[in-house]
C-alpha cells in the first residue's frame, strides 16, 4: 500500500495552463476524492499520477518511489507504477471475455495459471459478477462492464487505485450500490483510492477526505466530507456542495440587513467577520432546507413568488429585500403550519444555520447541482 | 550494441524514426528527385529550359489533352453519377437495392480492359459494331471512331462515374430528412425542394466525388494509352511513357518526364486540397444519426422506362465489353466473325501453360501483389499508429509525409523510383521485380494508411492505457490489445491493395524488364504488338481472377468482422 504525493506539479497544453503548482498528499489507505466542475483538470491530474501524461514541472511520488520528475528527466512508465485504473469509459476490452479481461494483469505478471484463474474468479465474485465469466463485453450492461473494469483494476492487488468518474454512466440505484461496493472493497483490501468526480453526493458518501477544485485547476479546500459540507471556506465550495442561497448583508445601527433593503435579519453580527462587515461585503449562505418558514411578522419578512411540489417536499421561491431564495419544506411540516403557502403571501423567515463568507466578485444565486 | 541503443530509445522514438524512414525512402526521396531533376541542371536552377520544354508542340499538346479529357470525364461522370445516385436513393425505382450494387460493378472492371474491349467494338474499320453497321446499312464510312478525345472521355466516364455515385448516394442516405420535411411543411413542391434544399446540401459530396474523378483521370494511363497512342493523342502520363521508351533513358527525355510529372504532382495536391476544403465545409450540414425515411419521388409512368435505361446502361458499359473480351479471347484469329465455329480453347491453353511470357506475367503479378500488399499493410499499420495514437515530438514531420502518398500519381511514382533506384545511391534494381515492388509500396501506401487509421480511430486510447495500467509494456499492449482490435482494418487494407495491384498497369508499364511483366503490362504490350486475341484471352483470365478475388474479400472481411 502506498500514499501519493504531488509536489508543485504544473501541466499546460499549449498556452492553456491546466494546473499550476499543484501540491497534495493522499494518505496511505484512504479514499480521497477530487471534486470539481467539468474541465477543471481532474482527469489530467489523475493521468499524470497514472503516468499517461508527463507533468511539465514538479514531482510525483507513489509510496517512497519518485515516479515523475521532469526536471531530472525521471519517468516511470505506467506499467511499473503498480496502479489500478478504472476509466471514465470503462475501457473493457471488447475482444476478450470477462474472465480474459480480469485475468490479463495476472498473465502479464506471469502468475501461475491455476493461481491466476483462482484469483480472477474470486475478484469477479467480489464485484458480484459470478456466473458471467464467459460473456463478451457487448453482452453486458453498462454497470456490469463497469464492474469488470473494477475487478480488472483490483485483481493484481495494486498499491493504488485511480477511479475516474466510474459511476457517471449508471442509473441512480446502481450508482448507489456501486458506491457501497467500492467503499467495501477499500475497507477489505486497504488499497489507497483516488476518486475523481463532479458529483458531490458520491464524493460525500464515499470519501475519507475530499479536495474541491476550482475551475482554474486550483485546490479550494481539502477536508473530510463533514468539514467540506459544514465549513466551506468560500461561496464557490458552498455552492458546489448543493443548491445554495446567498444573502448579501450590510450593517445598520448594529443590526444586519439584507443589502439595500428594509429586511432585517434577527441574527447578531458573527464573531470574526467584523472586517467583512466593515467593507460591506458580508454574505450569508444557507441551504433551502435550512430556512424555517414562520407566520408573517416574525423573523425576516419575505414574499412567496412561486411554490411547487417536488414529491414529498414543497419548493418555494421567496424574495427577501430583492433577493430570491429557494426554500424547501417537507409536506408534513407544511401541513403542520396550516398547509402550503399560496403564491403572493407574506411569510416570516428564520435562518438557524447560516454560513458566513466574505464576498469576492458577483454572486450567483441558487447555484450548484440541484 | 543495437540492443543497448534500443533500450535507451523509447519505443515511441523507434516507431517514429522507422515510420519516417520508410516514408522518406519510399515516397519522399522519389518525389524530391523528380522536382530536383525538373528544376536543376548541373546544380543550378534552370527555368528557361522548363518553359522551352513545356512550349514544345508535343508536350504542350499533351498538357492540353490532359485538361480536356479530365474536364470532360469529370463533367460526364458527375452528371451520370448524380443522376443514378438520385434514382436509386430518392425515387421509387423498382429493384433499387440490386441496382445500387450493380452500379458499383464498373469499378471491378479494370478500365484498360474496358478500353481494349471498346477498341475491338468501335475502332473505325475493324471494330465489330462499326463493321456490323456498315454492312447492315451499307455505309461507306464507319459511324464511330473510338480513337478520339471523345472516345477516351466516354470510356473513362463509364468506369469512373462510380466515384461520384458512391459519394452522392451515401450523402443522400445520411441526409437529415427533417431539412426537406420542414421545407415541405412550408409548402414547397418536391421539385423546388430538390432544387433549393437537396441539391445545395449535396454540393459538397458532389464536389468531392467530381474532384476524385478529376484526380484519377489526370493520372490515368490505361485508357488514353490504348485508345490514344496509336493515333498520336497523348496526355501527361502517356507522354511520360512515350518519352522514356523512345529515348531509352536519355537525359532530356527524363527531364521532360520529370517536368510533366511535377505538374501532375502539383495538380494532384491542389485537387486534394480543394477536396478536403469542400468536405470540411459540408460535413456538419448533412449528417443526421437517425435513419428516417426520406421522401421518395413517385416516378409513376416513368418507373419502368427509367429502370430500362439503367439496365441498358449497365448492359452496354459492363456486359457488352466483358462479353467482347471473352469472345475475342476465344477466337482463332482476330477479325473472324464471333460465331461458335470460330472459337477455340487453344488460346487459353497457350497463354496459361505454354507461353513463358504470359505465364511469367501471371506469376509476377501474383507474388508482387501479395508481397506488396503484405508489407504495405504492416508498414501502414505502423505509420498510422504513430500518427493516430502517439504523443511525441516531431510527429508533424510524419503527418506531413503521410499526406504525400495520397497525392502522388502512379506515373510519378514510377519515374521517381527509376531516378532513385538506378544506381544513384549505390543500389541498382532497375529491370528487376524489386523496383516494381518498391513502387507498389509507394503507390498503395495511401490505401493502407486510410484503412488502418480508420480502424485505429475506432480503438479508444483508454483501451491501450488500461493495458499499460495492468502492467503491460507498450509492446505487450500493442500485441494483446491494439493489433487484435484493428485486425479487420488490416485485413481490409491487405485486400484493398492486393486486388488493384493484381491488375496494375500505370506504374509497372514504366518499370517492367524483360522477365518482369505483370498481367496488366502483358495485356498492354500484347495489344500494342497487335496480338489482340491473346491480349483478350489474358484479359479474360484477369477478369476471372478479379471476380474470384472480390468474392473472397467479401467472405474474409465478413468473417473477420464477426470475430470481434
Ligand atoms: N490532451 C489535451 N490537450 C489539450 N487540452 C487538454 C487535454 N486534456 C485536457 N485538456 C484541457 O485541460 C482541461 C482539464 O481537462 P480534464 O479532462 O482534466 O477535465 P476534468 O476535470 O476531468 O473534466 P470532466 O469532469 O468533464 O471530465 C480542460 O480545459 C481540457 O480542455
Ligand atoms: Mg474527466
Amino acid at each position: 500500500m502506498a500514499d501519493i504525493r504531488l509536489l508543485n506539479v504544473t501541466k499546460s497544453y499549449g498556452k492553456h495552463r491546466v494546473v499550476e503548482g499543484f501540491t497534495i498528499e493522499i494518505r496511505d489507505g484512504e479514499c480521497f476524492t477530487f471534486l470539481g466542475p467539468s474541465g477543471c483538470g481532474k482527469t489530467v491530474v489523475l493521468r499524470m499520477i497514472a503516468g499517461f501524461e508527463q507533468p511539465d514541472e514538479g514531482e510525483i511520488f507513489i509510496g517512497e518511489r519518485l515516479v515523475s520528475a521532469p526536471a531530472r528527466r525521471h519517468y516511470i512508465p505506467p506499467e511499473e507504477r503498480r496502479i489500478g485504473v478504472v476509466f471514465q469509459d470503462y475501457a473493457v476490452w471488447p475482444h476478450k471475455t470477462v474472465l480474459e479481461n480480469v485475468i490479463y494483469p495476472l498473465t502479464i505478471q506471469k502468475v501461475a495459471k491455476e493461481e491466476a484463474s483462482e484469483r480472477a474468479l474470486k475478484t469477479i465474485a467480489m464485484v458480484n459478477l459470478g456466473g458471467l465469466e464467459h460473456r463478451m463485453p457487448f453482452q453486458l450492461s453498462g454497470g456490469q462492464q463497469q464492474r469488470v473494469a473494477l475487478a480488472r483494476a483490483l485483481v493484481s492487488r495494486p498499491d493504488v487505485m485511480l477511479l475516474d468518474e466510474p459511476l457517471s454512466n449508471l442509473d441512480a440505484n446502481l450508482r448507489e450500490e456501486m458506491r457501497f461496493e467500492i467503499k467495501e472493497l477499500q475497507k477489505n483490501t486497504g488499497v489507497t483510492i483516488l476518486y475523481v468526480t463532479h458529483d458531490q453526493e458520491v464524493a460525500l458518501a464515499i470519501s475519507d477526505r475530499v479536495a474541491v477544485m476550482g475551475t482554474d485547476g486550483r485546490i479550494c479546500q481539502i477536508g473530510t466530507p463533514d468539514e467540506i459540507y459544514e465549513q466551506p471556506i468560500d461561496p464557490f465550495v458552498f455552492r458546489f456542495m448543493g443548491v445554495s442561497n446567498f444573502l448579501p448583508l450590510e450593517e445598520r445601527e448594529g443590526r444586519l440587513f439584507v443589502r439595500e433593503s428594509a429586511a432585517a435579519l434577527d441574527h447578531p453580527i458573527p464573531a470574526g467577520r467584523e472586517e467583512a462587515v466593515r467593507k460591506g461585503r458580508l454574505v450569508a449562505g444557507c441551504r433551502p432546507f435550512d430556512i424555517k418558514l414562520m407566520p408573517p411578522g416574525r423573523g425576516t419578512q419575505g414574499v412567496v413568488q412561486r411554490s411547487s411540489y417536488l414529491g414529498p417536499i414543497i419548493d418555494y421561491a421567496v424574495t427577501v429585500g430583492g433577493t430570491e431564495l429557494r426554500v424547501q419544506q417537507s409536506i408534513a411540516e407544511a401541513l403542520a403550519g396550516g398547509g402550503p403557502l399560496p403564491e403572493g403571501s407574506t411569510v416570516g423567515l428564520h435562518f438557524p444555520d447560516l454560513k458566513w463568507f466574505e464576498q469576492e466578485g458577483e454572486l450567483t444565486q441558487a447555484g450548484g447541482a440541484a | 550494441m543495437i540492443g543497448r541503443l534500443l533500450k535507451r530509445l523509447s519505443i515511441a522514438e523507434v516507431l517514429l524514426a522507422l515510420s519516417v524512414l520508410v516514408l522518406v525512402v519510399v515516397v519522399a526521396v522519389p518525389v524530391f528527385l523528380i522536382f530536383w531533376t525538373a528544376l536543376f541542371v548541373d546544380g543550378s536552377m534552370n527555368i528557361d529550359d522548363i518553359v522551352k520544354i513545356l512550349s514544345e508542340p508535343d508536350t504542350y499538346e499533351a498538357l492540353k489533352n490532359s485538361i480536356v479529357i479530365a474536364a470532360g470525364v469529370t463533367v460526364c461522370s458527375t452528371i451520370l453519377g448524380v443522376f443514378f445516385a438520385w434514382l436509386v436513393s430518392r425515387t421509387d425505382l423498382p429493384f433499387k437495392n440490386t441496382m445500387k450494387l450493380l452500379f458499383l460493378v464498373p469499378f471491378m472492371l479494370p478500365s484498360f480492359i474496358g478500353a481494349l474491349a471498346w477498341k475491338m467494338l468501335l475502332s473505325p474499320y475493324s471494330g465489330y459494331i462499326n463493321k456490323f453497321l456498315m454492312n447492315t446499312f451499307d455505309l461507306a464510312d464507319p459511324p464511330f471512331d473510338i480513337f478520339t478525345l471523345w472516345g477516351i472521355i466516354a470510356v473513362e466516364t463509364m468506369y469512373l462515374f462510380p466515384f461520384v455515385f458512391i459519394q452522392v448516394s451515401g450523402a443522400l442516405e445520411r441526409m437529415d430528412p427533417t431539412l426537406e420535411e420542414s421545407a415541405r411543411i412550408s409548402g414547397a413542391g418536391l421539385l423546388t425542394i430538390t432544387r433549393r434544399i437537396t441539391l445545395p446540401l449535396m454540393l459538397p459530396s458532389i464536389g468531392a466525388g467530381a474532384l476524385l474523378v478529376a484526380l484519377y483521370s489526370l493520372a490515368h494511363f490505361g485508357v488514353p494509352a490504348i485508345l490514344g497512342n496509336e493515333v498520336g493523342i497523348y496526355i501527361i502520363p502517356t507522354k511520360i511513357y512515350e518519352k522514356l521508351h523512345q529515348s531509352a533513358g536519355s537525359f532530356t527525355a527524363i527531364r521532360t518526364g520529370t517536368i510533366l510529372a511535377s505538374i501532375l504532382v502539383i495538380s494532384a495536391g491542389l485537387i486534394l486540397w480543394a477536396q478536403s476544403a469542400i468536405l470540411k465545409s459540408g460535413r456538419f450540414q448533412v449528417i443526421a444519426g437517425k435513419s428516417m425515411r426520406p421522401m421518395l419521388l413517385k416516378l409513376r409512368g416513368l418507373k419502368y422506362p427509367l429502370l430500362l435505361v439503367s439496365v441498358i446502361y449497365l448492359a452496354v458499359t459492363v456486359l457488352l465489353p466483358t462479353a467482347t473480351i471473352f469472345l475475342v479471347g476465344g477466337l482463332k484469329t482476330y477479325g473472324l466473325e464471333l460465331t461458335m465455329e470460330n472459337m477455340t480453347l487453344d488460346n487459353l491453353k497457350y497463354i496459361l501453360f505454354e507461353w513463358q511470357m504470359t505465364k511469367d506475367s501471371i506469376w509476377n503479378s501474383f507474388y508482387l501483389s501479395l508481397a506488396a500488399a503484405f508489407v504495405t499493410m504492416l508498414v501502414g499499420t505502423l505509420i498510422s499508429y504513430v500518427i493516430v495514437k502517439m504523443k511525441i515530438r516531431g510527429k508533424f514531420i510524419l503527418e506531413f509525409l503521410g499526406v504525400l502518398p495520397f497525392s502522388v500519381p502512379g506515373t510519378v511514382i514510377a519515374l521517381g523510383v527509376i531516378l532513385t533506384w538506378s544506381g544513384k545511391f549505390g543500389i541498382n534494381i532497375y529491370n528487376t521485380a524489386w523496383i516494381i515492388f518498391v513502387a507498389y509500396i509507394a503507390r498503395y501506401m495511401a490505401f493502407s494508411l486510410k484503412s488502418n487509421s480508420a480502424a485505429l480511430e475506432q480503438v479508444h486510447d483508454s483501451l491501450e492505457e488500461a493495458a499499460r495500467a495492468c502492467g503491460a509494456t507498450h509492446w505487450q499492449a500493442l500485441k494483446d490489445i491494439v493489433i487484435p482490435l484493428i485486425k479487420p482494418g488490416m485485413v481490409a487494407a491487405f485486400f484493398l491493395i492486393f486486388l488493384p495491384a493484381l491488375r496494375e498497369l500505370t506504374t509497372s508499364v514504366l518499370l517492367y524488364g524483360p522477365t518482369t511483366r505483370t498481367i496488366g503490362v502483358a495485356i498492354y504490350t500484347l495489344n500494342e504488338d497487335g496480338e489482340t486475341v491473346y491480349a483478350a484471352t489474358l484479359a479474360s483470365v484477369a477478369l476471372v481472377i478479379i471476380v474470384i478475388g472480390h468474392f473472397l474479400i467479401k467472405r474474409v472481411t465478413r468473417t473477420s468482422n464477426e470475430g470481434v
